[in-house]
């Protein structure tokens, strides 16, 4: 996607919302002019804040379940054995929609950021796993033999063959679930907590009747979640350039 | 180079494909090995390749047993061998960071791995590549590149290892007609600059009278003699143009014809 097109599309959206809030003239739908001025006032208020903890906790969220359902992904995929002893555990738990354990979960770790940070990190952790195991054990035995004759052991396979295959399969998967993870940190946040975009739509605003906030606080939880979505796909294209190499 | 003795190899729950299996190859020369799909062609090969291990026999290359793949066989498949996230360069030159990873990591030096390879330097990557003609794709990846480019990249790496034996399998099926020629030529000329023992296993009758000086002639398994098919001729780059190549055609169509059972006219 090229930037200008990106750029063009914002606009469209704001004239879009622009034309609607001037149609209906109503206190709940602020026009976008209106909204950007607050945000520069909420951004010192609080808001930046806000934002900097929420980004945190689903950043952390990402990073520990990457790099554990990675490994073992990795491990999975190239020993059957071991697959055949955990599939049925995962082919159990990876349709399970996590975010009802969220009661439960804060019961255990209490309201802080470690329940948040771990109910994300159950829903990205699946996806990753499996997309991992299954990108891991469809390798042809083929490309196996060859990088084995030329004289790799476990490690150097990994090395060379299992952990560049699954990157761009991890990467999709990550970017896939980036948005299932923004939703249920507002939904984590909008309770039994006094900090993060969620309290911040849901208590502060809302509950206040405060319109130009509320929006502004969507405004800054989309960009939270494009963000991350932007970081992944600049990832995929540094880190998997042949997923993108075209005949010249 | 390399000697079966008494082999038996069969995979698990499945009759064996070889059964006290004798076969010997002296260094330097050059075989075909053909028959029927399912015969265990490719088997003998990753056999010797290291990569599978008898049931019973022996089986030594270079006078050493081979419980893993050794740093001086060399082994092009007929497809799926290249990383498809590698470029050309780095394909061909996988065997040197194979080696350096391993140097970083520290491997003892009496550790049974015959690798790292220090002896390897990127220049020989460079020679290889500009020898087998694919210099200018060495940026690209296996997936930008044709069928027959990605042969070339494959032999290209195999020969960096300073292989004394080179193994194929199918290295050519999947190619046009014209790019096999090209490529089959190549493999002829190759095997003169270096001198490597090949064992090349294909199951087109025209590649193997071209290419194998001793055609080993499998049939159905279990396999319990070898079935050699000398061929003199071979090796000569015009021998497609010599009488004696079409007469060594129809005798060896006519023995895998009489080895399948069904004599076609």
């Amino acid at each position: 996607m090229r930037r200008r097109e990106l750029l063009l599309a914002t606009i469209n959206l704001l004239i879009v919302w622009q034309l609607l809030a001037w149609l209906l003239r109503i206190a709940v739908l602020p026009g976008p002019l209106a909204v950007a001025q607050v945000f520069g006032r909420e951004l010192l208020r609080g808001l930046g804040w806000h934002f900097l903890v929420s980004a945190w906790r689903v950043i952390a969220s990402i990073v520990i379940a990457t790099a554990l359902a990675v490994p073992a992904g990795l491990v999975l995929g190239q020993s059957q054995r071991l697959n055949r002893l955990f599939a049925p555990l995962i082919y159990i738990l990876y349709p399970i929609p996590k975010i009802v354990f969220l009661p439960i979960i804060l019961l255990f770790l209490g309201i802080g950021d470690t329940s948040k940070v771990f109910i994300i990190f159950l829903i990205l952790f699946f996806p990753i796993l499996v997309v991992v195991r299954d990108q891991a054990s469809a390798l042809r035995p083929e490309l196996i033999y060859s990088v084995r004759s030329l004289g790799a052991g476990r490690r150097a396979l990994f090395r060379f063959v299992y952990l560049p295959a699954t990157v761009p399969a991890a990467l999709t998967a990550l970017r896939v679930s980036i948005g299932t993870a923004v939703a249920v940190l507002f939904f984590a946040e909008s309770f039994a907590t006094t900090s993060g975009l969620g309290y911040y739509i849901i208590v502060e605003s809302w509950g206040r009747l405060a319109y130009e906030e509320m929006y502004v606080g969507v405004i800054a939880m989309s960009a939270l979640g494009l963000l991350l979505y932007f970081v992944v796909d600049r990832l995929e294209r540094r880190l998997a350039p042949w997923m993108f190499a075209r005949d010249r | 180079m390399i000697r079966f003795s008494q082999v038996t190899f069969a995979y698990p729950n499945q009759a064996p494909l070889f059964q006290d299996f004798d076969w010997q190859v002296e260094a330097g020369e050059a075989w075909a090995v053909i028959g029927p799909s399912g015969c265990g062609k490719s088997t003998l090969l990753y056999l010797v390749a290291g990569l599978r291990q008898p049931n019973a026999g022996q089986i030594l290359v270079d006078g050493r047993p081979v419980p893993r793949p050794r740093a001086s066989t060399g082994l092009v498949l007929q497809d799926f061998g290249l990383l498809p996230w590698a470029t050309v360069w780095e394909n061909v030159a996988l065997v040197m960071r194979i080696g350096q990873f391993y140097r970083r990591k520290h491997t003892p030096p009496d550790a049974p791995r015959p690798y790292p390879r220090p002896d390897i330097a990127p220049a020989q990557v460079d020679r290889w590549l500009a020898r087998l003609g694919i210099a200018d794709q060495r940026d690209k990846y296996p997936g930008q590149i044709s069928g027959g480019q990605r042969q070339r990249v494959a032999i290209a790496r195999s020969l960096l290892q300073q292989p004394n034996l080179l193994l194929m399998d199918e290295p050519f099926s999947s190619l046009d007609a014209l790019t096999r020629e090209d490529l089959q030529r190549l493999t002829l000329e190759l095997r003169q600059e270096t001198g490597v023992t090949t064992v090349i296993v294909t199951h087109n009758i025209e590649e193997a009278v071209y290419l194998g000086r001793r055609i080993l002639l499998l049939g159905r398994a279990p396999n319990t003699v070898a079935r050699v098919v000398e061929n003199p001729g071979a090796g000569a780059l015009d021998f497609r143009r010599q009488l004696a190549y079409q007469e060594k055609c129809t005798e060896l169509r006519t023995l895998l014809a009489e080895e399948s059972g069904e004599p076609k006219k």
